[in-house]
C-alpha cells in the first residue's frame, strides 16, 4: 500500500459525492446514501464518545472495592447509560447505517438505495430518538440498566424511564426503516449479470440483518410502549401487584434483545469476509456455507431468547428446549469461523490495518462464541448467571467482535468513502494496541465472574480488587487505541494521501468507481460476469 | 475474616460445586482447546502465507462439501455432550430432597429476611447445618431480586408474585458470601450477607436461641386472626373447604381442573380467591391483598402444611 510519504495532497478537480454541492443544508436534505452514511458516521461516534465517557468512570470507580468515584445510584445511572447509548445508539446502527448505507448501492452496482427519502427520515428519526435519550441523561439519568427489568423499570424506579425509553422505541423505527429499504433494494436494484450467488458476503449479511431489524424491532417497541401504559396508566401488565406478570417483561424483551446481538455481529462476519478475501487474495472457501450461515443465525436468533432466563423462575422443561436451541445457533458461526481459516489458508497475505481487525475479530469473536456455550449451558449458567463472566462473554462478541469488524471495515473502505489513505503504521499500531487493551480489560472478568462478583455492583468484596484493577488498567490502554484512529482519519481527511479507485486492489463493484464516488455512484450501470471474489481471475 | 489476598477460584462448599466445577473445567478444555487452535493456524497462516511479492496469485480454493460437514457435525456432537451433561445437573439440581431444612426468604430493596421453619429469624445472615439438605423458598415483596451463593454454585430470581426454590446441601463448615445478583436498584450492591455454615448440634443451639414461636404456631394464630378459621373448619362442616389433608395433594377445581396444592396455590387462594374455585364451594371468600404480608402469608402456608401433618397422625 502506498505509504504516508508519497506525495502531497492534490486538489482534487473531479466531482465527487462531496463536493457536488455544499453548505448545511446540502448535507442536511441530502438524499445521497453515501451522504447519509456520513450523517450517521458523525452521530454514532458522537454517541460511542459518551458512552466511552460513561465507561471510563465506571472502570476509574471499581479500582476501589468501596467504590473510588461516585455514590452507588449514580454508579448505577452510569452502566445504564452506557449500556442504553451503546447498544441502541452506537452498535445497532453502527455497520448497517454506515457501512451498509453507503456500500449496499455501491456493491450491487445501484445508483442509490431504493427509498433515498426514507433514508434520509430514518436518520432524522434517529437522531430525534437520540436526543430523547440525550434529555433524560442530562434531567438525572435512568437507573434500570439497559435491559429495563420490571416491575423496577415500570413501578420502582423514580429516575427518567419513559424519557429513555422514547428514545429507544423512536429509534427503533429507524432500524426497521433502514432494514426494509436494504431488503427492498437487495431484491430489486442488483446490477445486470449479479445473482444472488454472486453477491458480496457483505450483502448477504446486511439482507439477513435486515429481516431481524423488521422481524424484532417491532416487539421491543410493543414492549416499551406496555411498560410505559404500567408506569403512567398503572395498566397491570408486569407488576404483580398490579395484577402483571414480571416474567413476561423478560420474554418479550430477549425475544427482540436477543436476536439484537445479531443485528450487532452478522454485518461485523460481513465485513470480515470482505477483508479475510481481499488481504489474502483468494475467493471465500464455502460462499454459499458463509452466505446460508447467516440466514441460518438470523432464523435461530429467534428461538433462543429464554436461555437469559434459566435462573429467573421458568420450568424446568423450558430451560432445556431453550439450553439446546442456543447450542444449535452456535453451529453456524462456526462454519464461518472454519471458512474464514479455510480461506486464508495458502493465500497471499497482506498485514494492512483492515486485515488486523479481520484476523483480531476471528480470534475475540471465537473467545466469545465459545463463552458463550458456557452460558448456554444450564448446569454451569446458574453459578455464572448475572455475574462478569456474562459481561466478559458479551463485551468479547460485541466490542472485540461487532466493534472490531466495524473498525476493521471502515480503515478498509475509508479511502473509498474520503477519497485519501490513512497513515499505514498509526492505523496497525492502533489496531494492536486495542486488541491488548481489550484482552486485558475483559479477560480478568471471566475469572471474576466465575469467582461469584455480580454484575452491576457498585462496591464488591475486597479479594475481587487485582482483578477489577487490571480490567480497568486495559480499559485505559484500550481508551488510547479507540483515540488514535479517531486523530489520523479526521486529519487523514485534508492531508492524507489521494488514494485512487482501488487502492487494495480489492474485487467488487464499489472499487471499480473513483473515491470518492461521483453523487450516481457509476458511470454507467455496471454489468456483472463473474463471482464474487474472483481473485484468481 | 476473609482469606485476604487474590483468590483465582471460588471456594466449593457444597454438594453441587463439585460436580458444577468438573462440568466447568470441561468447557473449559474444549473451549481452550478451540481457541487455541484458531489462535494457531490465524498466526501460523499468516506467517507461512504471507505475501511475498506484490504480484502473488494464490490458486482459488472453492471449498470442500467433506470438510463443511466435518466442522459441522463435530462441533454439533459436542454441542450435544455439553447440553446433556448440563441438562442432568440441571433437572437434578431442581429437585429438593423431601427431609430438607426449610428456610422462607423474603427479599426487599435492599435487605434479606430470613425465617426458619421453627420460628427463628435473621436479616442478610442464613444459618444452616453442615451435612443437611436445605430448602429456600423465595419471594419478593417488590421487584426482582436473586439470591446467589457463589460458593454452594446455587443461584435463583427471587420474584415478586411467585415463590421460587432452590436448596443446597452444605459441605464445608465457614462463612460464606450471599449476594444479591439480580440488580434491583440505588442499593443493589449492598443487598448481600453471609452463610454460616455449623456443626448440626450448633444450628440446633442456634435454633432454639431466639425464643421465638415456629412459623407454623404463628400461622396458626394468623389463622384466627384473620378469621379464615371461620369458614375453614376441619371436618368441612364450614361454608369454604376443610384445609386438612390438602397441601401437596391435587385438588378438584369448579372448572373441571385440578390443580397441585403447593404454597404458589395457598398463596394464589388468599390473595386472589375468585382465580380457582374449588368444585362445590360458593366463590364468596374475600381477597387479603394489602392484608397478609409476605412473611405472614409463609406462615400461613407453613400452618396449613403442618395440618398434612395433623392428618397423618389422626391415621
Amino acid at each position: 500500500m502506498a505509504t504516508l510519504a508519497a506525495e502531497p495532497p492534490r486538489v482534487e478537480s473531479r466531482v465527487n459525492y462531496l463536493n457536488a454541492s455544499y453548505g448545511v443544508k446540502s448535507w442536511l436534505l441530502t438524499t445521497d446514501h453515501k451522504r447519509i452514511a456520513l450523517l450517521y458516521l458523525i452521530s454514532i461516534t458522537f454517541f460511542f464518545l459518551i458512552g466511552g465517557m460513561a465507561a471510563t468512570v465506571i472502570r476509574l470507580h471499581l479500582i476501589s472495592p468501596t467504590g473510588a468515584l461516585v455514590e452507588p445510584q449514580t454508579y448505577n445511572k452510569l452502566f445504564s447509560v452506557h449500556g442504553v447509548i451503546m447498544i441502541f445508539f452506537f452498535l445497532i446502527p453502527s455497520i448497517p447505517a454506515v457501512l451498509g448505507n453507503f456500500l449496499v448501492p455501491l456493491m450491487i452496482g445501484a445508483r442509490d438505495l431504493a427509498f433515498p427519502r426514507i433514508n434520509l427520515l430514518s436518520w432524522y428519526i434517529y437522531v430525534v430518538g437520540g436526543l430523547f435519550t440525550l434529555y433524560a441523561i442530562l434531567a438525572g439519568g435512568v437507573d434500570t440498566g439497559w435491559t429495563f427489568y420490571t416491575p423496577y423499570s415500570s413501578t420502582y424506579s423514580n429516575t427518567h424511564v419513559i424519557a429513555t425509553a422514547l428514545g429507544v422505541f423512536i429509534s427503533g423505527f429507524s432500524s426497521i426503516l433502514t432494514g426494509l429499504n436494504f431488503i427492498v433494494t437487495i431484491h430489486k436494484m442488483r446490477a445486470p449479470g449479479l445473482t444472488w450467488f454472486r453477491l458480496p458476503l457483505f450483502i448477504w449479511a446486511h439482507y439477513a440483518t435486515a429481516v431481524i431489524q423488521v422481524l424484532g424491532t417491532p416487539v421491543v417497541a410493543i414492549t416499551i410502549v406496555l411498560i410505559a401504559l404500567e408506569r403512567l396508566l398503572h395498566v397491570g401488565i408486569f407488576d404483580p401487584k398490579l395484577g402483571g406478570d414480571p416474567l413476561l417483561f423478560q420474554h418479550l424483551f430477549w425475544f427482540y434483545s436477543h436476536p439484537a446481538v445479531y443485528i450487532m455481529v452478522l454485518p461485523s462476519m460481513g465485513v470480515v469476509s470482505e477483508l479475510i478475501t481481499c488481504f489474502s487474495r483468494k475467493r471465500i472457501f464455502g460462499y454459499e456455507f458463509v452466505a446460508f450461515s447467516s440466514v441460518a443465525i438470523a432464523v435461530l436468533g429467534f428461538l433462543v431468547w429464554a436461555h437469559h432466563m434459566f435462573v429467573a423462575g421458568i420450568s424446568t422443561y423450558a430451560g432445556l428446549v431453550f439450553s439446546i436451541l442456543s447450542y444449535l445457533v452456535a453451529i453456524p458461526s462456526a462454519i464461518k469461523v472454519f471458512n474464514w481459516m479455510a480461506t486464508i489458508y495458502k493465500g497471499s497475505i497482506s498485514y494492512d490495518a483492515p486485515m488486523l481487525y479481520a484476523l483480531g475479530f476471528i480470534g475475540l469473536f471465537t473467545m466469545g462464541g465459545l463463552t458463550g456455550l458456557f452460558l448456554a449451558n444450564l448446569g454451569v449458567d446458574v453459578h455464572i448467571h448475572d455475574t462478569y463472566f456474562v459481561v466478559a462473554h458479551f463485551h468479547y462478541i460485541m466490542v472485540g467482535g461487532a466493534l472490531m469488524g466495524y473498525l476493521g471495515g471502515l480503515h478498509f473502505w475509508w479511502p473509498k468513502i474520503s477519497g485519501r489513505l490513512y497513515p499505514d503504521k498509526w492505523a496497525r499500531f492502533a489496531a494492536l494496541v486495542i486488541f491488548l487493551g481489550f484482552n486485558l480489560t475483559f479477560f480478568p472478568q471471566f475469572i471474576l465472574g466465575y469467582l461469584g462478583m455480580p454484575r452491576r455492583y457498585a462496591v464488591y468484596p475486597p479479594e475481587f480488587q487485582v482483578l477489577n484493577v487490571m480490567s480497568s488498567a486495559g480499559a485505559s490502554v484500550l481508551a488510547v487505541g479507540y483515540a488514535i484512529p479517531l486523530i489520523y482519519l479526521i486529519w487523514s481527511m485534508r492531508y492524507g494521501p489521494v488514494a485512487g479507485p482501488n487502492p487494495w486492489k480489492a474485487k467488487g463493484l464499489e472499487w471499480n468507481t473513483p473515491s470518492p464516488p461521483p453523487t450516481d455512484n457509476f458511470e454507467e450501470t455496471p454489468v456483472v460476469t463473474e463471482e464474487a471474489y474472483a481473485y484468481g481471475e | 475474616m476473609e482469606p485476604a489476598g487474590f483468590p483465582l477460584f471460588p471456594e466449593q462448599a457444597s454438594t453441587i460445586a463439585g460436580g458444577v466445577d468438573r462440568l466447568f473445567f470441561f468447557l473449559v478444555l474444549v473451549a481452550g482447546f478451540f481457541s487455541l487452535l484458531i489462535f494457531v493456524l490465524i498466526f501460523v497462516f499468516a506467517v507461512k502465507y504471507r505475501r511475498r511479492s506484490e504480484d502473488e496469485k494464490p490458486k482459488p480454493i472453492a471449498g470442500s462439501h467433506t470438510l463443511e460437514i466435518a466442522w459441522s457435525v463435530i462441533p454439533l456432537l459436542i454441542t450435544f455432550v455439553m447440553f446433556g451433561w448440563g441438562a442432568t445437573l440441571y433437572v437434578r439440581n431442581s429437585r429438593p430432597p423431601v427431609n430438607a431444612v426449610e428456610v422462607f426468604v423474603v427479599g426487599k430493596q435492599w435487605m434479606w429476611k430470613l425465617q426458619h421453619s421453627e420460628g427463628q429469624r435473621e436479616i442478610d445472615e442464613l444459618h444452616v447445618p453442615v451435612g443437611r439438605p436445605v430448602k429456600l423458598t423465595m419471594t419478593s415483596e417488590d421487584v426482582i431480586h436473586d439470591f446467589f451463593i457463589p460458593a454452594f454454585r446455587v443461584k435463583k430470581d427471587v420474584v415478586p408474585g411467585r415463590y421460587t426454590t432452590i436448596w443446597f446441601q452444605a459441605t464445608k463448615i465457614g462463612r460464606y458470601h450471599l449476594f444479591c445478583a439480580q440488580y434491583c436498584g440505588a442499593q443493589h450492591s449492598a443487598m448481600t450477607g453471609w452463610v454460616y455454615v455449623m456443626k448440626p448440634v450448633d444450628y440446633e443451639k442456634w435454633l432454639s436461641g431466639g425464643g421465638g414461636e415456629s412459623m407454623e404456631s404463628s400461622g396458626e394464630k394468623l389463622f384466627s386472626r384473620f378469621g379464615c378459621v371461620n369458614c375453614h373448619h376441619a371436618d368441612g362442616s364450614g361454608r369454604g373447604p376443610s384445609l386438612v389433608g390438602v397441601f401437596g395433594k391435587p385438588v378438584q377445581l369448579e372448572s373441571g381442573e385440578t390443580v397441585m396444592a403447593d404454597e404458589a396455590y395457598i398463596r394464589e387462594s388468599i390473595l386472589a380467591p375468585n382465580a380457582k374455585i374449588v368444585k362445590g364451594y360458593p366463590a364468596i371468600m374475600p381477597t387479603f391483598q394489602g392484608q397478609a404480608s409476605e412473611e405472614q402469608l409463609l406462615q400461613l402456608i407453613a400452618y396449613v402444611k403442618s395440618l398434612r401433618m395433623a392428618e397423618r397422625m389422626t391415621k
